[in-house]
């Protein structure tokens, strides 16, 4: 038995760890102070009265959230503390203006939430190393590409609002597309541990200086492949772009040569090209993209009111439950920021902005602390992962980008992303508790040997 | 590998700043043109949601109010009297608009005047409640009566006191039920305002201030008063001849009596019966210039100052001298005279009030929701055509015509009237087709009369001087019955009244 493995076992939480959970602790409790006060402001600005079921409202959400700081308590103690308190903002002031704008669907996203939070403990629970991940390598790969190919399968696959990326077994309908992007990331991230170095050492042919080596290119190509196949086959141009960047953030990440992902842009462009020229919901969308206005009352609808509803909001917003958000077509759930925009204004909105920065930093940081190669790709393969799902949908919400169909990360309504993204957290998490734990293994015997010298 | 994460992070927050920017440019650089855009309706969703005071009638009737409804926190203007005051209150509509009071005191009812806004200093401080609720001086049984008696018939009542110029009554059949046009369903709303678009009679025509008729023989009464006012006629002279017709100079074409009756004398004789050829000889003498001068004095030829949006009365201001003849016709109320019925009883009104016509109006107050008077319409003098004698002796001119003359259907025992009936021809089609006319002042014996009347019925058969005092003048007198009756008490507010977030403090 090593020194190591008796700190590991007997001291349990290192001091790091203890001030961790308390920030935790103490900032969940600030969410749900916040969380509290919307949902009390959003009956407030609907029937002019305090909620009956406020009591119970921050119980069930209380609960939970601690439920989940308990599992980071018991299963991850030293992982970073300012993950979940974001997460779980995200999630509340999503859940409160879900309550707001379609009451019907309340129910079912607490129960979503409730499912994601399960999730994230059992990923805690069975992923006692994220590094132990990497030998399922093929395994994760097959998933991936079976989850992504789901909804094609007759009988299973669903089409809906014109983007065949759901799967109905029985009377429960998921998006397997969700899972299936951290399938991807874990299958990158363990296959770029291997090749980084023959990719970042390959040399590129002289006498064809734009193109590195055929045999080198394959990881992009095969990216590009599967953007492709989704782009086409279940029409959604969303995914398509986030699996594309998450390949290409993750070999830009391993190899340190950017020519990668200049290469992929331009073959994504070219593919994105024929999909316009091929595709009559492309052209549709790229038009209204483009300019709304002649379309004002057809397709171009969407964008527009969703311009409208974040104009109305102004700087500092209508209120919660004083705006008119229902305007806004599937506002509760692509659309859900135009919400957001219209009631919080562009100060609510600028804070989740800020939500999302702030958990893109934590997860970079976790990446850049990582001493393991998988570790860091996969932290940071995953924080680019939601941070530019959430670039993406805002970005179309606010006309920067044609709108696509994907999920605002923990905001919008929607079971398979958000169980998807509590997985995804708690790989996080895990992460960092490795690396905070090995740190304190450093330093502990740093000091050990310095004690020695003594 | 560190260096590319950090770079990854430099490109993830590039991207946010560029959302950032860009909620910037939605939010507040475009937000002011975003708003105006015609197809936002946010806009339109604050003035059909804000709260918005009631209309009330001057004895306490709640002829508008806005009540919840359960979509959307939207309110509902609601007229609980129907047809009734459509044509003073108008609709208040989302996509099309409003009309009437709606449309005129749309400030005020959604608390926007400045005097609202800021009723002391504190009120900078506060949100509250700023609607204004609108008193009228309209009162529910007088304008009843005003339905009733005209029935289903064409054409317009309209009651004032002359001594503040405040509207008794405002009538007029057909009218419209302005409930389903300010119905928040669109297409309902825009249906029916088609439909009555395109019904015959022009429901949604406030024929009381917005249609002009030629007045026919109620204007004598205006020539009377030029003619006594410029020196040219007293009660003693001159004594016009007893004829049949008369031939103005420059025309061959003889103008008659009514039936071809002989008919002459004085002037309480002459406007007793009516006579066509002693009114055209005393517009020749009075004058063109003088003519034109007096209507004016009457209120022709200019929107009154009306707090609804009524038209001009005509009369053909231009050189009469090569003319005589028209200004023989228009001194007898025809030719291109025209005028509301609005304006002619603001004739008689100035009669009976000592030849002021005052600015006439049918919103007495503005009230707060606290109840306290905003703004209070106090009478004003618009124009003073005549002087106090001429006044008095148009008075007992119009006296004879209800003693002795074409509306004695108007006598009323114990009260003080005087009136003058018409008949205006129009159009030349057969049979013949004419307007029924009356206007009329009323009072207590030896006091300021205190309603003033004139009464239009559209298109009776017939063409004979008779007409107006047997059709229009049992009208004039059924208002003028029920406005000398003590003003009915306020209605006491019930409990089954529907839920209004605007308390109708002003009752």
């Amino acid at each position: 038995m090593t020194a190591v493995g008796r700190i590991n076992r007997a001291v349990g939480p290192t001091l790091m760890g203890r001030v961790r959970r308390r920030a935790e602790f103490g900032l969940i409790l600030l969410v749900l102070v916040i969380i509290g006060g919307a949902y009390t402001l959003a009956s407030l600005g609907q029937t002019s009265s305090v909620p009956a079921n406020i009591g119970p409202f921050l119980a069930v959400i209380g609960g939970l959230l601690l439920f989940a700081h308990l599992a980071v308590r018991r299963l991850a103690p030293d992982a970073d503390g300012l993950l979940l308190p974001l997460v779980a903002l995200l999630n509340g002031i999503g859940y409160v203006f879900i309550v707001r704008l379609k009451p019907d669907l309340a129910a079912l996203q607490a129960t979503w939430t409730a499912v994601g939070i399960v999730g994230f403990t059992l990923t805690l629970l069975v992923v006692r190393r994220a590094r132990d991940l990497e030998r399922y390598r093929y395994t994760f790969l097959l998933i991936g590409l079976a989850l992504l190919l789901l909804p094609l399968v007759p009988g299973i696959g669903v089409s809906i609002r014109g983007a065949r990326i759901w799967a109905a077994v029985g009377p429960i309908s998921f998006q397997p597309g969700e899972f299936a992007k951290i399938a991807f990331a874990l299958f990158f991230a363990s296959y770029l541990v291997e090749k980084r170095e023959l990719l970042s050492m390959a040399t590129w042919p002289k006498f064809r200086p734009l193109l590195p080596d055929l045999k080198h290119l394959g990881p992009v190509l095969l990216a590009w492949g599967v953007a492709i196949l989704v782009m086409t086959m279940q029409k959604d141009l969303g995914s398509s772009l986030l699996l594309f960047v998450l390949f290409m953030s993750m070999l830009y990440v391993a190899t340190g040569r950017p020519a990668y992902p200049a290469v992929g842009a331009v073959l994504f462009g070219g593919a994105a090209y024929g999909a316009w020229t091929q595709f009559a919901h492309v052209q549709t969308r790229v038009r209204v993209w483009l300019n709304p206005w002649p379309e004002a009352l057809g397709r171009g609808g969407q964008t527009i009111q969703a311009w409208y509803a974040m104009a109305w909001g102004g700087i500092t917003g209508t209120g919660i439950g004083l705006g008119r958000p229902d305007k806004v077509y599937v506002v509760e759930s692509d659309m859900i920021f135009a919400a957001i925009g219209e009631e919080l204004g562009m100060l609510g909105a600028t804070a989740i902005l800020i939500t999302y920065l702030l958990i893109v930093g934590c997860g970079l940081r976790i990446a850049t602390r990582a001493d393991h190669a998988f570790d860091k790709l996969l932290a940071a393969g995953l924080t680019t992962l939601l941070g530019f799902q959430a670039f993406v949908i805002i970005a179309g919400v606010t006309r920067l980008l044609p709108l696509t169909g994907v999920v605002l990360p923990f905001v919008s309504y929607g079971g398979s992303a958000l169980v998807a993204n509590y997985v995804l957290i708690a790989l996080l998490l895990r992460t960092s508790d490795d690396v905070t734990k090995r740190e304190a293994r450093q330093q502990g015997t740093g000091r050990a040997k310095a004690g020695a010298v003594h | 590998m560190d260096r590319s994460i950090r770079r990854v992070g430099v490109f993830l927050m590039l991207l946010f700043c560029a959302l950032f920017v860009q909620l910037n440019y939605i939010q507040v650089v475009d937000a002011p043109d975003l708003n105006e855009k015609p197809g936002n309706s946010r806009p339109i969703d604050v003035a059909f949601s804000e709260p918005r005071g009631t209309v009330a009638t001057a004895d306490g009737v709640v002829i508008a109010r806005s009540v919840p409804i359960n979509t959307k926190k939207k309110l509902q203007r609601e007229f609980p009297e129907g047809d009734l005051y459509a044509q003073i209150t108008g609709y208040f509509n989302y996509s099309f608009g409003a009309t009437g009071l709606e449309s005129a005191y749309n400030s005020e009812l959604s608390g926007r005047t400045p005097a609202q806004q800021v009723e002391d200093v504190t009120d900078l401080f506060k949100e509250k409640d700023r609607s204004g609720n609108l008193k009228l001086t309209v009162r529910s049984d007088v304008q009843k009566a005003a339905r009733a008696a005209l029935g289903e018939r064409r054409g317009s009542v309209v009651a004032l006191d002359p001594r503040t110029g405040g509207v008794l009554a405002l009538w007029s059949y057909p009218s419209f039920d302005p409930n389903p046009l300010s119905s928040h369903d669109l297409e309902k709303a825009n249906n029916i305002k088609r439909f009555l678009e395109n019904t015959p009679g022009k429901p949604l025509l406030a024929r009381a201030y917005r249609e002009i008729y030629p007045p026919g023989s109620t204007f004598k009464i205006i020539t009377g008063s030029i003619g006594v006012q410029t020196g040219k006629v007293t009660p003693e002279g001159p004594t016009y001849p007893v004829e049949s017709s008369f031939k103005p100079p420059q025309t061959t074409r003889p103008l008659p009596n009514y039936g071809g009756e002989l008919c002459g004398g004085t002037l309480f004789r002459i406007l007793a019966k009516s006579c066509n050829t002693s009114f055209a000889r005393m517009g020749l003498d009075i004058g063109g210039p003088a003519m034109i001068a007096g209507a004016e004095g009457f209120g022709f030829n200019e929107v009154p100052p009306f707090d609804l949006p009524a038209v001009a009365s005509v009369f053909p201001d231009e050189d009469f001298s090569q003319q005589l003849p028209t200004l023989a016709q228009a001194a007898i109320g025809q030719g291109s005279v025209a005028s509301t019925p609005l304006q002619m009883a603001m004739a008689a009104a100035a009669i009976a009030n000592d030849g002021k016509v005052m600015v006439p109006h049918v919103v007495a107050e503005v009230i707060d929701q606290q109840g306290d008077v905003v703004e209070r319409k106090d009478p004003k003098v618009w124009r003073e055509p005549i002087n106090a004698a001429t006044a008095d002796t148009m008075r007992q001119a119009m006296r004879q015509v209800v003693a002795a003359g074409t509306a004695t259907r108007l006598q009323i025992a114990g009260v003080d009237v005087g009136a003058k009936t018409g008949t205006a021809q129009f159009g030349s089609g057969r049979p013949l087709r004419s307007h029924a006319w009356v206007v009329a002042w009323a009072g207590p014996p030896g006091q300021p009369p205190v309603i003033a009347v004139a009464v239009i019925v559209e298109g009776q058969e017939g063409l004979s001087e008779q007409t107006g005092g047997r059709v229009a003048a049992p009208i004039a007198k059924q208002v003028i019955e029920t406005a000398l009756q003590p003003m009915p008490a306020p209605p006491t507010p019930t409990t089954t009244a529907p839920p209004t977030t605007t308390v109708p403090g002003g009752n």
